[in-house]
């Protein structure tokens, strides 16, 4: 498939791309969609199904109103209309991991639909994307075929775990557009704790719709369907990928067909499952062993009153109350757990927010994504970063000096105070000690300091870094420059 | 009166007197079944250890005093209910040897209630069939002709109940499964509104239509059963939490007043001249009891068959998909692949008419036709629940015959669906509304059978059994039966 990525010389530009995405969001409940079975991950096979998962004859299911309450809050979220009454359908299909034969999903008049958010378009301007519906609906089972000899196995653990469907209007126009769109709906579900959002457990995943057609056209070109993407980073490659493969076929005077295409993340590549002709005829009808979902305005009322503070009004917040760049109030409100973060470690330190936001989206994400953590596992509190950038800003330690004391708080050496003190790491901001080593610089450097004084500026730095070399970096730095400068020009 | 010949409130009374023993009871009808079961063929399975170990259970518990309504009284279930234990086929090659892990709603409720079970009764291969003609353990024998088909689904029940191997079964009625072969074999069936007993449990041929109900020898047997059986079950979506009143108690009512509304249709061509003579003077009994009589009008009675055989094949293609043969159930032998499992699995498994109906199902689902029928069909569901309901807005109770004819020839009818179908002309549009209806004995043209049919509207299971008590009490058609099983 090289041929495919030779693809500048091509005429890109006379292609637009066309893309939705189908989000798959597992709702964060305790017990599955229609049984009591758990719904945590990991349980050795088929330790977590009970008979109404196993599709047992006889069994019916027993919606669980916690899903009915989380998708609430998802439409809510999105400015969707949030369905009085929504029906559950049966998707029938035979496949070893679907025990009914039959998958419980919504068809016709699904709980969620005409939403819209907001993410950023490649000229950072908010672009709105259309939410076209979100249904609720039962996780399948897992078929292994790895390590069993002429056999697959089934897992049914995860049959019956809820999910929400998030479904996009075709708004997208890249795969970075993409991306952002789907790292949007991952904020969200999160913010509104009806989701873990992890995707290695396959929580949040996506099929992506990719057509491409010619700048100006009305009509849409074929799409392709591309299955499970489970990660930011293959929803961008496979997207990229296919838009690459069907502008070659197009531009070689061929046909996109329609059809499923896999993804394969080894060879970055996607390839066909199966064409349209081969598609299922799912065969949708009302499942008549569920009831419709009715939902009043008590429940909306009650539902929205529950509602957290959404990372778009929160980046705006963080923006005019805090005066933060409105790109790090992007990067800081994308969890709702590192804005926690940022706004406890704020309340704990007397510094420009923006400062706050500078170390924490430098040397503590850097040291989380070092050891692998979460925010929320952060082995310096805020309290603690609090302090540290107080002590920088009332000047008893140097910015350097600070990310010593930084790495020995997430040594566990207790607070900065604690650090500075039991390190000797105080500043030294009394003139009259920081002149003697000045003095004793200028006395060893003489050839440097005839240089600097024909006119070589640049040569402060140098001095300035031997003096910090002899304090042992504790020199107040601004002080230092300022009486080198007026040395030095005497 | 040998025991045997009782009704269940007959044998309560007894056992509360001490007349007699459950164990007494149990051992005398297993040996009926023992005697006569070979030519019926009701049963699918006997429990007779079971039913013995429950029966002396039952003994020990009335001696203490605190016994269930239903203590140490013998039954039998349909085997489309799950147990705990002993297979549950459902008629069916595919459920040979299936042994449920659980047990259904109505099984659990008479288990407590202190019923003892003979065995699981015969029946049409997932319900499906008017003939029991369908069951993979081979046709029933009505006991009023052994040539002649007890009807079916529920025909196993029906006959057990007729050929006194048992006073009381379950049953099951998608379309006419219970009230059919209860005319058919001179017993009194009960279906109730949608909804009023659990279907946790009973597998599933199509769910908005199925309910399940009772076959008894009496009004008051088949209003103590439903006592037992009915009331909410959070496991059932679809069950509805309505007050269970006392059936018992209401059977004393008087007809005095009972308006009931009779249907044209329902004596047009199709309905055997014996049988519309027996139902008009069956109606004549009601109005002597202070009943009024006046003709209702049901503009689409004629969609009745044809929307339910879109409806209920949509649903059973869907209910049995899950028989695939990969967690339970037959299996074919050494499959080559995947789609090799499964057609060799349900082609093995299941036999022609459940093929016809998955079938069917399939193609009104499908892309394309949908509209044309499942969503017609859908709309004259709605049409005939209109229908019904404007209809109770001047009547108490819908009375007509139950079925065309008396019994048919086990044979007749395997050749041709339609004329099969056609049987439940009278009894489907009461499942399609979801409204309970009930056959009593009204009839016995030339040795065979015929039923009075009666509907009522939704919760009316109280009037419909004070109407079949008052009738009973003014004719002796329920007391007769076949001569060799008196």
């Amino acid at each position: 498939m090289s041929a495919a990525k030779n693809n500048g010389t091509r005429g890109n530009g006379r292609w637009e791309v066309v893309i939705g995405l189908e989000v798959h969001t597992q709702l964060a409940t305790q017990s599955k969609i229609f049984s009591g079975a758990s719904t945590a991950y990991g349980a050795a096979p088929n330790t977590q199904a009970c008979l109404v998962d196993l599709g047992y004859p006889g069994v019916l299911p027993v919606l669980n109103e916690q899903v009915v309450r989380m998708a609430t809050k998802f439409g809510l979220a999105v400015n969707a209309t949030v369905a009085r009454r929504s029906i559950f359908a049966r998707k029938n299909y035979f496949y070893p991991d679907l025990p009914k034969g039959y998958q419980i999903s919504q068809y016709e008049l699904p709980i969620v639909e005409h939403g819209e958010l907001l993410i950023e378009d490649q000229s950072g301007n908010d672009k709105r994307i259309g939410i076209t519906r979100a249904h609720l609906e039962e996780d399948a089972g897992k078929s292994i075929h790895e390590g069993l000899d002429r056999s697959s196995g089934i897992d049914l653990n995860r049959a019956g775990t809820p999910l929400l469907e998030i479904v996009s209007e075709p708004d997208l126009r890249s795969a970075k557009e993409a991306v952002a769109y789907m790292r949007k709906i991952h904020s969200i579900v999160r913010y509104l704790d009806i989701s873990d959002g992890n995707m290695q457990e396959g929580s949040f995943r996506c099929d992506a719709n990719v057509s491409v057609r010619l700048r100006g056209q009305e009509e849409l070109g074929t799409r392709t369907e591309l299955k499970n993407l489970n990660s930011f980073r293959f929803v961008e490659k496979a997207i990229n990928f296919e838009i690459e493969r069907q502008i070659e076929v197009l531009e070689d005077g061929g046909e996109v067909t329609q059809e499923t295409r896999l993804y394969d993340s080894d060879k970055d590549e996607t390839r066909s499952m199966r064409s349209k002709e081969e598609a299922n005829d799912y065969r949708y009808f009302p499942d008549p062993d569920l009831l419709p979902i009715e939902i009043d305005e008590a429940f909306i009322d009650a539902v929205r009153n529950t509602l957290p503070e959404l990372p778009d009004a929160k980046r705006q917040r963080f923006v005019s109350d805090y005066g933060v760049k409105a790109e790090d109030a992007g990067i800081l409100t994308a969890s709702r757990s590192l804005a926690d973060y940022f706004e406890a470690s704020s309340k704990f330190s007397d510094v420009k927010p923006q400062l706050v936001a500078n170390w924490i989206i430098g040397d503590l994400s850097a040291a989380l994504n070092k050891a692998g953590l979460d925010i929320r596992e952060s082995r310096i509190a805020p309290e603690q970063l609090g302090g540290l950038l107080n002590r920088v800003v009332d000047n008893t330690i140097s910015g350097k000096i600070a990310k010593e004391v930084f790495d020995a708080m997430w040594m566990g050496e207790g607070s900065a105070d604690d650090i500075i003190e039991s390190r000797g790491l105080k500043q030294i901001t009394d003139t009259s000690a920081i002149e003697v080593v000045i003095d004793k610089v200028i006395e060893a450097n003489p050839r440097q300091v005839a240089d600097y004084k024909s006119g070589k500026d640049k040569l402060i730095g140098y001095f300035v870094g031997q003096v910090m070399k002899e304090t042992m970096g504790k020199a107040n730095p601004a002080v230092v420059n300022e009486i080198l400068k007026q040395k030095l020009s005497e | 009166m040998e025991l045997h010949a009782q009704t269940l409130t007959d044998l309560q009374a007894g056992l509360e007197r001490g007349d007699f023993s459950s164990v007494e009871i149990t051992q005398a009808l297993l040996d009926r079944i023992a005697k006569f079961d070979t030519d019926l063929n009701a049963f699918i399975t006997v429990t007779s250890e079971r039913a013995l170990a429950a029966a002396k259970r039952a003994d020990e518990v009335r001696s203490s005093g605190d016994n269930g309504v239903l203590c140490g009284l013998p039954i039998v279930h349909k085997d489309i209910f799950c147990t705990r234990d002993v297979t549950t086929t459902c008629g069916s090659r595919m459920l040979e040897n299936f042994v449920s892990p659980y047990d259904a709603t109505v099984v659990e409720r008479f288990a407590d209630a202190g019923a003892v079970v003979l065995g699981k009764t015969n029946m049409d291969e997932f319900a499906m069939g008017s003939s029991n003609e369908t069951s993979f353990f081979g046709p029933v024998k009505n006991p009023w002709n052994l040539e002649c088909s007890p009807g079916g689904s529920s025909g196993g029940s029906a006959t057990a109940v007729a050929a006194r191997l048992a006073p009381a079964a379950t049953g099951t009625d998608t379309g006419g499964s219970i009230r059919q072969p209860a005319a058919l074999t001179n017993t009194i069936g009960i279906k109730p509104t949608y909804g009023r007993v659990s279907r946790y449990g009973m597998i599933a041929f199509a769910s908005s239509l199925d309910q399940a109900g009772v076959i008894t020898r009496s009004a008051a047997d088949a209003a103590l059963l439903l006592g037992v059986m009915a009331g909410f079950d959070s496991r059932d979506s679809t069950s509805i939490d309505h007050p269970v009143p006392d059936y018992v108690a209401g059977l004393n009512g008087s007809l005095d007043g009972l308006r009931v509304g009779i249907v044209r249709q329902h004596f047009d061509e199709g309905l055997d001249a014996a049988c519309a003579d027996a139902v008009r003077e069956s109606l004549g009994v009601l109005e002597a009891q202070g009943a009024t009589l006046s003709e209702v009008d049901l503009p689409n009675l004629d969609y009745c068959v044809p929307t339910y055989y879109v409806v209920a094949p949509a649903e059973c293609s869907s209910n049995l998909s899950r028989f695939d043969g990969v967690r339970f159930g037959h299996r074919a032998a050494d499959p080559k692949d995947l789609l090799d499992l499964y057609c060799r699995s349900r082609g093995e498994g299941f036999g022609a008419e459940v093929k016809r109906r998955i079938m069917t199902g399939t193609y009104v689902l499908s892309a394309g036709y949908y509209d044309a029928y499942y969503l017609k069909a859908q709309k004259v569901r709605q049409l005939i629940c209109q229908d019904f309901k404007r209809a109770f807005a001047d009547v108490d109770v819908i009375a007509g015959p139950t079925t065309p004819t008396p019994a048919f020839k086990l044979g007749d009818k395997t050749d041709d669906p339609i004329t099969m179908y056609l049987n439940d002309i009278y009894t489907i549009g009461a499942n399609l509304a979801g409204l309970p209806a009930m056959s009593v004995p009204c009839g016995i043209i030339d040795g065979l059978p015929i039923g009075l049919h009666m509907v009522g509207p939704h919760w009316a299971e109280e009037t419909l059994l004070c109407t079949a008590h008052q009738f009973a009490r003014q004719t002796d058609w329920h007391m007769r039966s076949p001569e060799a099983y008196r």
